[in-house]
């Protein structure tokens, strides 16, 4: 990419000044005061927008989709506590993972059993949502989100905390955390299922993180949509750190028994770092709650008539 | 031309409600197989209960139909952190409040429903589903 040029804008700005002052002097003698205050009028609009540009320049700059503009990111440094730049709930994914929602537009590479799997789930949202007491969501009775749904679902604001040997992410969402080893340890060879699976991870280059995931728990979802996984699932995560203010991060699906190849569920989501001393909302599936939910809601808005 | 605040506030509201009429539903727990997503019903409304909790606040109040009879509704909205972040906190609402409560029912003809927003008595609205326009 191309280096920063901020200076750009206002030199080209400035010419434009300067040339409409050359062309008000040549002009002056000549045109009565009327043209003057027309002149001038169009000066000053000039050096107005001139000077939004310049003040809204930097925001602007930082919000679009070129945040390497800024500063260099810290090295080997993803602490910190980030939000989806889109706000929070910004990344919250109902209908699916954000870059394969289930809308019929985006079809995934599905095995017969993979399909089969995906037919036997009944979410409430996406394509195949039913009303939400007919559902089987593992979530609906508050089982463990699990791993990856954990981010591509209910993916809220989250702390990255780095030790000696570990990357910790501690999610919004019940408050779970995981823990990713950077000892340079191996992933297991037969692991014993788990919610949230074993991951190491790694340093790619300076500023990109990248962790695997493998042994979670076929019994959760990928994703609200009710995309299935194998026990031989595989997960890569990509965590680049854009500049001192962004975290792109990215989650790539491969699960041979449930789809034909690799997918990218999340691609380069956008977070942003939020204030030192921010704190986490608390948000827990609660049994007793989901149950009066259920109770009162969920199940008398599903009957038929 | 210039607008007053609180025409500029109605305008606002109402710019919101039209993209609310157009915009998918920002529910994450469970989508809108169960809701008439074309119809609204605006009630006058004593609160009951304004339950906080996950996956859903409810919102319970009574209403009077045309025959002068107490009916019980019930209606959901998302959750706490999501409720939090458009403006509403667990003191929004106590039993014995008067307000206007407008909802999308549930297809099967029950006192049930989603809330869109809630009109209080000075004026001022609360939207269940988008995080209000910055002043």
């Amino acid at each position: 990419m191309r280096p920063s040029s901020p200076s750009e804008p206002q030199q080209q700005n400035a010419t434009t000044l300067r040339q409409n002052h050359v062309q008000n002097e040549k002009m002056m003698p000549k045109i009565s005061g009327l043209l003057v205050r027309v002149s001038v009028s169009a000066a000053l609009l000039t050096a107005l927008i001139f000077a939004s540009a310049c003040a809204r320049s930097p925001q602007s700059q930082q919000s679009a989709a070129t945040p390497s503009q800024k500063a260099a990111a810290p090295i080997h440094d993803l602490s910190g506590t980030w939000d989806p730049e889109a706000g929070p709930g910004g990344a919250v994914q109902a209908d699916g993972a954000k870059n394969y929602p289930s809308d019929g537009k985006h079809a995934l590479p599905f095995t017969p059993l993979g399909e089969q799997t995906f037919k036997a789930h009944k979410p409430g949202f996406g394509i195949t949502q039913v009303p939400v007491a007919l559902a089987n969501d593992p979530m609906d009775i508050c089982d463990p989100q699990g791993f990856p749904r954990i981010v591509l679902h209910n993916f809220r604001t989250s702390e990255i905390v780095q030790t000696a040997n570990q990357v910790l992410i501690l999610y919004e969402f019940n408050k779970i955390w995981r823990v990713i080893w950077t000892d340079g340890r191996p992933l297991p060879a037969d692991p014993e299922p788990r919610w949230f699976g074993y991951s190491v991870g790694k340093w790619d280059d300076d500023t990109t993180f990248v962790a695997q995931t493998i042994g979670t728990d076929d019994r959760t979802w990928l994703d609200n949509a009710g995309r299935p996984h194998s026990g031989d699932l595989h997960v890569e995560e990509r965590y680049h750190r854009v500049d001192p203010e962004h975290l792109e991060m990215s989650v790539t699906i491969d699960d041979p028994k449930m789809y034909t190849q690799p997918w990218v569920a999340l691609d380069k989501l956008i977070l942003k770092l939020q204030p030192a001393g921010f704190d986490i909302r608390e948000m827990q599936c609660s049994p007793s709650e989901t149950a009066k939910y259920n109770k009162e809601m969920g199940l008398p808005a599903a009957r038929t008539k | 031309m210039r607008f007053g605040i609180k025409n500029r506030r109605v305008l606002t509201f109402a710019a919101t409600m039209g993209l609310l009429a157009v915009s998918a539903p920002l529910f994450a727990h469970h989508g809108t197989a169960s809701f008439d997503t074309k119809k609204q019903l605006t009630m006058k409304a004593t609160i009951t209960e304004w339950y906080w909790a996950n996956p859903h606040c409810l919102l319970k109040f009574d209403v009077k139909d045309a025959k002068g009879s107490i009916v019980h509704w019930t209606a959901e909205t998302s959750n706490p952190p999501d409720m939090v972040n458009r403006g509403w906190s667990i003191h929004s609402l106590k039993p014995g409040d008067q307000v206007s409560v407008t909802i999308e029912p549930v297809k099967n003809g029950a006192p049930l429903g989603r809330v869109l927003w809630v009109e209080f008595p000075d004026g001022h609205k609360l939207s269940s589903t988008l995080i209000p326009a910055k002043p």
